[in-house]
């Protein structure tokens, strides 16, 4: 969900973005380093030694005494070589050098104290398991805090109609999502309804991987109803947060007859109170191709830029006010195009 | 599973906010915790209904109270425990802080199978220990929804005298679904959080301080994507905070005559909430922490980590006295009152002003050689910031209580008595672990693993070993390790105090010994409900 926090970006100049070389914010160089890669070095070396799983029948009185003796899980095998050089360095890393004098190392005085995440392992970075000595679970763990269990949501980021006059429209852009922290399926859409017909419809269905810490990749496919032909595409995506809280959606499509096309959002929650939050956003698309059928120019397509006032009333459910710009140039470049400014109405809400 | 048909219904009321508690008949009021004492206990556990906020809601407890029965033992006693599940869905107990054989230990999946519903299970046990314990539901969501109760044990020789002994157990109470609280904050993981900063606070801090001050404050936290403010994931928007299961309305009150000396045994049960512990005007003197005794400290003021206990006396010689517990967040508090007779009362004090986050808790000492390694799993979406210079000052009584005017406790204070650690080997070796999260996910871990991606951590029976915990986060997390003391070191090392519960403050590192002296498998886990949830939890094969 989108975070609300005060934005700086348009107030300063984003001071320690350059100050701070430790802080890696290309989020894209991780793009290698993927969920494949994090399971196989999370994957136990050695199956091993598992310990003996205890029954406990209900109602039976247990025998305190024994345990320890037959419970005792088998003695490790596997220590030494379990996890090959990481194993030392876990387990022998640290010892004598207890410097805990830490405010009297004058002159090493680096303003790193922390890191942002994204950046890569060094080297001699420790084995997470390499503290198991080939131990595993065994057969009888079960614990209800164990799994991740999934969890489903919706969020309706705009569900608005629009007046511009003499015309009105519905304007729709949801996402919803069921899975886990890392994967998720998702879907997304975005719409405008006229007079109870899809002028436009984009639907998305997408396969949500968390990649690091504030960013999801989203792979999947996108529908295009609405007036006109419909259109298919292949959809490759990002979403997330970029320092100082801007949400992005960035997604790159590849459609039949060699199209290609590329939308971006951004919006911002910027906390007035606890509860009244400005929005600004902005949404652009671009195509690779004019498309006649459905009132598409090449190049960029239609931008939008809107302003929004909403009012919590519970976190979930917040009606709002706002403003929005549109500019679509016209088809085949005829050197015009249509602005628009409407006012808008609406309810943000999720669950 | 429907996690809310109860097995047989009862109905408590606990409520006096209204006003109509006092003209309800007594058996509807809310019920105190009963105190069970002896060899043999039966603990019936079942689906409640009670009303803290106005609306009845179900809970879960034992013998029909939250809290739970106190429990009464005797050192050097065998205790039989047998307890009955009434709810529709699978239950255990676990002793918190008790050194007894792993399998009752009472964690399912792990010391044992659970308790299934309809059936019983009985722990059989050693006392080998005494002082203040608690025990808890380590199943589902039940220690949330009120399964939690207080342990006394009585020493072979009682050392402490007192004229009167009054168990304070502080928790928290939500009318919401834990599993509906969880969905929430992994959905916007600020959401109970309405102390943000905004732009209203931003044009004070311009006008105060100008505005590069303005901008300074709050340009780190925002490139981090961090927040300040995120003090308790879970404030009094949904809390209400408890004494003894009565809400600050319904006012715990604890009896006593002018020039007596009063035990209180302080217990946090609360599921998430860190409290600021307090009775102005009385000087609180800290003898026991986590059931074991400490040199004696006087202090004004306390923070008590969800799962620590620490017992204090005082001397009140006026007619009353508020005992008053803030949250760390200061969006609520629970508080009680301490009077000659009943129907007197005394100031109840303003929570404080919440304070931010610091640099300090960002960044740790942000200078020095502290050896810090980093697990390679914590380079990956899991964790959203690592701390590369940490902290390992144990005088900082945490944000929120630093400079406040007040002699507040310190981990730094806590000495525990000659002979109460007998293990006096050096450690053998060292197992550092990483306390990590995602905050925006909501999703916690250890080294970045969260506990379904795991593997156990092996300790070799007998051996007395050195933890090394870094807080790669920002918020504070009570660590406990079951079934094994944790012997905390001072900043140079040296062996200071007893504890089940270690609080480790954020960006802060902290070490302490174990002598890994009782075979089996055992929990180790951040106290903080929803980050044990969230997968912030290992265990630990003695073997």
């Amino acid at each position: 969900m989108k975070k609300r926090l005060l934005l700086l970006v348009l107030l300063g100049n984003v001071p320690s973005a350059k100050a701070e070389p430790a802080m890696d914010h290309q989020h894209h160089n991780m793009a290698d380093m993927s969920a494949e890669d994090m399971e196989a070095m999370e994957e136990p070396k050695h199956p091993a030694a598992t310990p003996k799983p205890h029954q406990h029948p209900v109602d039976a009185e247990p025998e305190p005494h024994q345990h320890g003796v037959d419970v005792a899980p088998e003695p490790h095998q596997h220590g030494v070589d379990a996890a090959p050089e990481q194993h030392q360095h876990g387990v022998d890393a640290v010892p004598e050098q207890h410097q805990h004098d830490v405010g009297v190392a004058a002159g090493l005085h680096q303003h790193t104290g922390h890191t942002a995440a994204n950046d890569r392992p060094p080297k001699d970075a420790r084995d997470p398991d390499a503290y198991s000595d080939g131990y595993d679970f065994g057969p009888g763990i079960a614990h209800s805090h164990k799994e991740e269990h999934p969890l489903a949501a919706l969020l309706v980021d705009r569900l608005e109609g629009l007046g511009t006059g003499s015309q009105s429209l519905m304007t729709y852009d949801w996402q919803a999502w069921y899975g886990k922290t890392a994967d998720r399926v998702v879907i997304r859409a975005e719409g405008n309804i006229d007079a109870g017909q899809f002028t436009e419809a984009r639907n998305e269905a997408l396969w949500g991987h968390a990649l690091t810490p504030f960013w999801d990749t989203q792979m999947g496919i996108r529908y295009d109803a609405g007036a006109g032909p419909e259109r298919s595409w292949a959809t490759f995506g990002l979403q997330g947060f970029t320092p100082y809280w801007l949400y992005v959606e960035a997604t790159a499509y590849i459609g039949e007859q060699g199209r290609v096309a590329f939308r971006i959002e951004n919006e911002y929650d910027l906390l007035i109170t606890q509860r009244l939050i400005l929005q600004p956003r902005i949404e652009a698309n671009f195509y690779s191709q004019d498309d006649a059928g459905r009132g598409i120019s090449s190049g960029l397509s239609d931008f939008e830029s809107g302003l929004r006032l909403r009012y919590e009333i519970r976190r979930e459910f917040a009606p709002y006010i706002g403003v929005e710009w549109s500019t679509v140039p016209t088809v085949n470049h005829i050197d015009s195009r249509t602005d628009t400014t409407r006012w808008v109405a609406g309810v943000h809400f999720w669950f | 599973m429907p996690p809310f048909v109860p097995a047989r219904r009862h109905f408590l009321k606990g409520l006096a906010a209204t006003g109509i508690a006092s003209l309800l008949p007594a058996e509807c009021r809310a019920a105190s915790a009963e105190v069970l004492s002896g060899t043999a206990f039966t603990l019936t556990i079942a689906q409640t209904m009670v009303n803290f906020t106005g609306t009845a809601r179900p809970a879960t407890t034992v013998n029909g109270s939250i809290p739970a029965p106190t429990l009464h033992w005797r050192e050097g006693d065998t205790v039989t425990l047998t307890v009955v599940n009434e709810l529709a869905e699978t239950t255990s107990i676990h002793w918190h802080g008790l050194i007894l054989p792993y399998e009752m230990d009472g964690a399912p999946g792990i010391s044992f199978n659970g308790i299934p519903p309809g059936s019983r299970f009985t722990y059989r046990f050693k006392v080998q220990q005494s002082g203040t314990y608690w025990y808890h539901s380590h199943s589902g969501m039940q220690e949330q929804t009120g399964l939690y109760g207080a342990i006394v044990i009585s020493p072979a020789t009682e050392t402490i005298v007192a004229d009167r002994d009054y168990v304070v157990q502080l928790s928290e109470w939500t009318d919401e679904d834990p599993l509906a609280v969880f969905a929430k904050l992994k959905k916007q993981s600020d959401y109970y959080n309405f102390n943000q900063p905004t732009a209203v606070d931003f044009i004070h801090d311009v006008a105060h301080d100008g505005l590069g001050a303005a901008l300074d404050k709050r340009a780190m936290w925002n490139e981090m994507r961090m927040s300040m403010t995120d003090l308790a994931d879970i404030s009094g928007y949904t809390y209400t905070y408890l004494i003894n299961g009565k809400t600050a309305a319904d006012h715990w009150l604890g009896l006593f005559q002018p020039g007596e000396r009063v035990r209180l045994r302080f217990i946090n049960s609360a599921a998430q909430t860190f409290f600021d512990v307090r009775i102005p005007g009385l000087s609180l003197t800290v003898v026991h922490a986590d059931g074991q005794p400490i040199v004696p400290v006087s202090v004004d003021e306390l923070r008590i980590g969800p799962a620590e206990t620490y017992d204090v006396l005082v001397s009140p010689s006026q007619q009353a006295y508020t005992v008053f517990a803030q949250s760390m967040d200061r969006s609520g508090f629970a508080c009680g009152t301490l009077a000659v007779r009943a129907g007197l009362s005394a100031p109840v004090p303003t929570p404080d002003k919440p304070e931010p986050l610091t640099m300090t808790d960002m960044m740790g000492a942000m200078s020095g050689p502290v050896a810090v390694h980093h697990a390679k799993s914590e380079y990956g979406a899991s964790v959203d910031m690592r701390v590369d210079t940490p902290r390992t000052n144990l005088d900082d009584p945490g944000v929120g209580l630093r400079n406040n005017g007040r002699r507040v406790l310190t981990y730094a204070d806590l000495r525990s008595v000659e002979g109460i650690i007998s293990d006096q080997r050096p450690p053998g070796r060292d197992i550092e672990l990483h306390l990590t999260g995602n905050m925006e996910r909501y999703s916690w871990s250890l080294d970045g693993v969260p506990f379904d991606e795991s593997t156990p951590i092996h300790f070799r029976y007998g051996e007395r070993l050195r933890v090394i915990f870094v807080n790669d986060t920002m918020m504070s997390h009570p660590m406990h390790l079951h079934g094994l003391w944790s012997d905390l070191e001072s900043s140079d090392g040296q062996v200071q105090v007893r504890k089940h519960v270690v609080v480790v403050q954020p960006a802060q590192r902290v070490s302490f010994r174990v002598t890994a002296d009782a075979r089996g498998y055992w929990p180790w886990h951040c106290h903080l409900f929803y980050h044990m949830h969230g997968g912030m939890f290992r265990v630990v094969v003695v073997a």
